[in-house]
């Protein structure tokens, strides 16, 4: 099969993902696309090919819920979609308890859904043995789709457009990349020319990434599905399915009727982890590449957990075993798709990892960023420039894709800490947190910690005022420890480890305009000056928030959030100018940082140099060398926590002397460690500063954000115009900050909430803003300076009032919420006195 | 009525074979086993037979302890028991194969009474040689019926049939016991089902090790022929396309002209 010499852009890979590319680019205007896929259509092999092919649209994930609801109306569209319904089962009071938390994010994101006794999922489901389970959660959106049809539809669609060329049978020996930038795919029918190249390969994206030296870090898989048949219920049956899908949570598998079969899948058993060059070739296998031999000891279990709950169908001795296989599929490190522009090669595109559920809406988000750079859903937890090299190692991404495996359907608590691969980027405080009884928590592979347990004797000097909690869901992964640490910050002063940032330099006589031209604040500032920025996209969608210091002329220091740090610091450097001019650093391994906050914490600094530390000689908002124990520092006077008080950056190797020498200091002021739970939550929701991923995303912009300053620069930037669109209209919705009136439940159990959970009138009903937008919790926390739970919600204009009434579902009970401020007014110090002490 | 079947663990490939590297062995990392399938219709045949007329039924096979999988299989879709010959090492040509199994016989047939009926798949998929059942029979003393396509078990008689060069049936009838190699097409195997596979997990494999025996036939190697790449012609599209075809059935001569 001979291919075309050159192409505008080439998709390598037909699977859903490939299909669903050359569709959404086609509509999107791309022509000369050519599609290439060394098996045959319309199934080649991958794991498209087996897939259980059944939709559930409800996921906690803010994001993947978008990918699968668009997916699920483009399935529909095609005209390939049967809606089966589908039901998840709980064997255990856990489960029912998650369950509820199903049901909030179902009605956080407007999905269809009920909880039901197991006499009703036995009238749904009438091979389901009531009696091994306890309730189900009810979704009768779930679909079951086509997904061959459905890459053949799309694979059509582009072709009538005459954008498409289609070479089956057409295997990709090589990518050669020029400068920086892919310029042409080898195969064995020829050469394309090309400077626009997608990997939609699958379980074999990492394989073909690194023909271009990029890394596309997942990991092949096994998980196991067997098909039985012929069942006599369903002998009647037209077409694929008219029973709801029971997805059995607590056992990690699913039944779906297939036809006549009942098709039983299962993600129970060990992780089973394959290399991607060790895939058998088409071929070599008996049934496809990602076929593979089903392996019998490892489904005994499943066995005759599926026959405990669907006993009329597979304990019939008529019912055989008719297929079973070792199925592929694509696991990452830390289970979110891959997606973008490769940070290693410009112009070559990773979408990997996406499962059939959220295939065409991955497709059409990507060929969106492709075209315009601006995705309608915010695909920041899928960017591909989102890792650092540590996770991009098959060590790392074996482990965490073992430890994820089994977790598919698990009760998976939100501030769950992985086992895995821990331990691996240390502060030089490390040793003295241990000493101190520090908990870590891990972000971007730094230990952090999150409290001490050396504080504990905070607890008598606080008392209640930590808002103690009974229920185990909010107590695990948390200590009432945070809280008191929260509470002797405010009151004296804390330290920090704040070593989870990426901290990148820009410098070079270009730097200046290049930042300009990136912030939506001021760049040409003196020297010394600290900026807080938000970055925004062309449509003016809130990107990133982050930190600049300007240390010189030329020479600038980016200091952004560890958890989208290698991101942003992608976002810098594909907007770095052409010519070279202005050059980016990233200089994160060469500091580690230490906060210093509290109304003592000039006492205590000043205490450890001769530099003037008080407030008219070091203004806010400003930074400049400390000497600090014989240890040359940056300290920048800037606070999230808002407090007085410093962030230092010190030179990471002399980072254990510089944290002495503070903590000697502040001994006579009562200094106390204080975690990252402070720092990162009951502080800064006392505040209301926005937190990206939970309150700054694409979807929102600043004026809803409550962060629109008074004027905007005249100098251009990336998304001004829409910014000045935004400004000059009343916002769709407008971000505040709510007060738990009382949390307690109906059996007298206070409950304290964690976030996302859907914010409702008083009646119970949705709110939803013009822009058809529901309100959900963005942040969720304790406020224990204010003595208060507290949430931020963006809520529609009529309901962004103080003293509104509203309710937050929070496991099957309503609360009773308040409107405490409307904008971005702190709760706590609301005149920032505090700060500019 | 007591039958026992011999099987043997062959890998289940694709359209293309790859050796190891060495050219000694199939790489069988990525491949399924499986028996042959005239030995899985030999199972099916053995479990129908004990259905009809009562009495019991065993499988037994030559082969790495990785068989064992193979021997449950076979219980899954309901023989009664089974015996492991395990054999690791060296090669083990027909003629050592058929002395071990015919050995192993000898004791079953002492522990627990004689069989009726033996049963083998007519060949191996692999090895081919097509000589196991028929060297069994031979040192049992025992008639042997090979390549049936049918057979009937009454009055301590077999009957089997298979099919004579130029069409139509040769049908044989010898006294039981009888040792017999059928052909797949005989019956169509069951799949096992869920409880069948659970009974088969529990229940233990009687484990035999057989001793080695220097070999008659010795492998030098494996080699892969070269494949003839079989071109495709597209007749045409749609009805269009009808006249070709039928011009094509015409010259490889399938039509009732």
């Amino acid at each position: 099969m001979a291919v075309p010499d050159r192409a505008s852009v080439v998709v390598i890979g037909a699977g859903i993902v490939g299909n669903s590319m050359a569709y959404h680019l086609a509509r999107l205007g791309w022509r000369d696309i050519v599609l290439l896929d060394k098996g045959p259509l319309p199934n080649p092999g991958g794991s498209t090919g087996h897939a259980s092919n059944f939709i559930y649209l409800t996921d906690h994930s803010k994001e993947m819920t978008a990918f699968t609801v668009d997916s699920a109306r483009q399935y529909v569209e095609m005209g390939v979609a049967t809606q089966s319904g589908g039901l998840e089962v709980a064997r255990t009071a856990a489960r029912v308890e998650e369950l509820k938390r199903r049901m909030a994010s179902s009605h956080a994101w407007g999905i269809d859904a009920e909880l039901i006794s197991p006499a009703e999922a036995t009238r749904l489901v009438p091979y389901l043995d009531a009696n091994v389970i306890r309730g189900a959660f009810y979704a009768p959106g779930v679909l079951v789709v086509d997904s061959l049809r459905a890459g053949t539809i799309m694979r059509e669609r582009a072709q009538a457009l005459g954008a498409l060329t289609i070479a089956a049978g057409v295997e990709v020996t090589g990518l050669d990349v020029e400068h920086g930038r892919i310029r042409r795919v080898r195969t064995d029918g020829g050469d394309i020319e090309a400077d626009t190249v997608v990997i939609a390969c699958g379980v074999w994206s990492p394989r073909i990434a690194r023909m271009a030296g990029a890394s596309i870090p997942l990991t092949p898989a096994v998980h196991q599905m067997i098909s039985v048949g012929p069942v006599p219920l369903f002998a009647d049956t037209v077409g694929e399915i008219t029973f709801p899908i029971i997805r059995d949570m607590d056992t990690n598998m699913y039944e779906r009727q297939h036809g006549g079969d009942l098709e039983v899948g299962s993600y129970a058993h060990r992780p089973i982890l394959m290399d991607a060059d060790e895939i058998p070739s088409i071929a070599a296998s008996a049934l496809s590449p990602t076929e593979l031999p089903f392996t019998q000891d490892d489904f005994s279990l499943q066995m005759e957990q599926a026959l405990e709950l669907v006993p009329d169908i597979l304990g019939d001795e008529r019912v055989g075993i008719r297929h079973a296989i070792n199925g592929l599929l694509s696991l990452t490190p830390d289970g979110a798709p891959i997606l973008g522009q490769t940070p290693e090669v410009r112009g070559l595109w990773s979408v990997a990892a996406v499962w059939i559920k959220e295939g065409p809406g991955i497709g059409r988000t990507v060929a969106e960023w492709m075209t315009t750079g601006e995705p309608e859903i915010d695909p920041h937890g899928s960017d591909v420039a989102r890792f650092y090299d540590h996770q991009r190692t098959d060590h790392h991404i074996q482990a965490r894709a073992a430890e994820g495996y089994n977790k598919t359907y698990g009760i998976v608590h939100p501030m769950e800490q992985w086992a895995s691969n821990r331990d691996l980027r240390l502060s030089p405080m490390n040793g003295r947190e241990r000493d101190l009884g520090a908990v870590f928590f891990e972000t971007a592979g730094w230990e952090r910690p999150y409290w001490y347990e050396s504080n504990a004797p905070l607890l008598a000097e606080f008392g209640d005022r930590v808002m103690p909690r009974e229920a185990e869901w909010e107590a695990r992964w948390w200590s009432p420890l945070i809280n008191a640490e929260h509470l002797a910050l405010r009151e004296r002063v804390g330290i920090v480890d704040l070593s989870a940032f990426a901290i990148f330099d820009v410098t070079g006589p270009g730097a200046a305009a290049a930042l300009e031209h990136l912030c939506v604040a001021r760049i040409d500032v003196p020297v010394g000056r600290v900026i807080y920025t938000p970055l925004l996209n062309e449509a003016g969608g809130i990107y990133a928030d982050l930190t600049i210091m300007r240390l010189g002329e030329q020479h600038f220091r980016v200091v952004t959030g560890g958890g989208m740090g290698m991101r942003d610091k992608q976002w810098f450097v594909d907007h770095l100018p052409a010519d070279g001019s202005a050059q980016l650093f990233d200089a994160t391994g060469a500091w580690t940082t230490i906060g210093v906050w509290g109304p003592r914490a000039r006492d205590v600094v000043q205490a450890t140099t001769a530099a003037d530390m008080g407030h008219a000689a070091f203004p806010f908002a400003t930074c400049r060398p400390v000497d600090i124990g014989g240890v040359r520092t940056l300290a920048s006077r800037i606070s999230y926590v808002g407090e007085l008080g410093w962030e230092i950056h010190v030179p990471i190797e002399q980072g254990a002397r510089a944290w002495d020498t503070l903590w000697d200091a502040g001994q006579p002021h009562g200094l106390v460690p204080v975690g990252i739970g402070t720092y990162a939550v009951t502080a800064r929701l006392e505040k209301g500063y926005r937190a990206h991923g939970n309150e700054l995303e694409l979807d929102f912009d600043l004026v809803e954000a409550g962060m629109a300053r008074p004027t905007v620069k005249e100098a251009d930037f990336v998304g001004r115009a829409a910014y000045l669109k935004q400004r000059a209209t009343p916002p769709a919705a407008v971000l505040c900050t709510l007060t738990v009136d009382d949390p307690t439940s109906s059996s007298g159990v206070k409950r304290y909430m964690l976030g996302r959970e859907p914010i409702t009138t008083p009646d119970g009903k949705p709110l939803v803003d013009a822009k058809g937008r529901r309100s959900y919790a963005t942040s969720a926390g304790s406020g224990p300076s204010v003595g208060r739970h507290l949430l931020m919600s963006y809520l529609p204009p009529a309901q962004a009032v103080v003293g509104t009434r509203l309710q937050a579902e929070y496991f099957g009970e309503q609360y009773p919420v308040t409107v405490a401020v409307a904008g971005a007014t702190p709760l706590f110090d609301p005149g920032n006195e505090r700060i500019r002490s | 009525m007591q039958v026992l079947v011999a099987v043997k663990r062959v890998p289940l490939t694709g359209g293309r074979i790859v050796l190891t590297a060495d050219g000694q062995e199939m790489d069988t990392r990525y491949l399924g086993f499986a028996v042959s399938p005239h030995e899985e219709c030999a199972v099916e045949e053995a479990v129908r037979l004990v259905e009809a007329q009562g009495g019991s039924s065993a499988v037994l096979t030559l082969g790495p302890a990785a068989a064992e999988e193979q021997l449950r299989d076979a219980m899954a879709v309901g023989i009664d028991r089974a015996i492991l010959l395990q054999a690791d090492e060296g090669e083990w040509d027909p003629g050592a194969t058929a002395a071990a199994i015919t050995d192993a016989i000898r004791a079953q047939e002492a522990a627990h009474g004689p069989f009726d009926l033996i049963l083998f798949g007519n060949e191996a998929a692999d090895t081919g040689d097509f000589q196991v059942g028929i060297r069994v029979a031979y040192a049992l003393d025992r008639p042997c019926l090979s390549g049936l396509k049918g057979l009937t078990v009454a009055d301590g008689r077999l009957q089997g049939r298979r099919e004579a060069a130029g069409g139509g049936w040769e049908t044989y009838d010898v006294p039981l016991p009888a040792v017999a190699s059928v052909k797949e097409g005989i019956n169509l195997p069951r799949y096992p089902s869920v409880p069948g596979r659970l009974r088969a997990r529990r229940k233990e494999v009687e484990l035999v090790r057989p001793a080695a025996r220097p070999a008659g036939l010795v492998k030098l190697g494996l080699r892969v022929p070269v494949e003839h790449r079989a071109a495709v012609e597209i007749l045409g599209r749609g009805a269009d396309a009808a006249p070709a075809v039928v011009d094509t059935l015409e010259r490889i001569g399938v039509l009732d002209a």
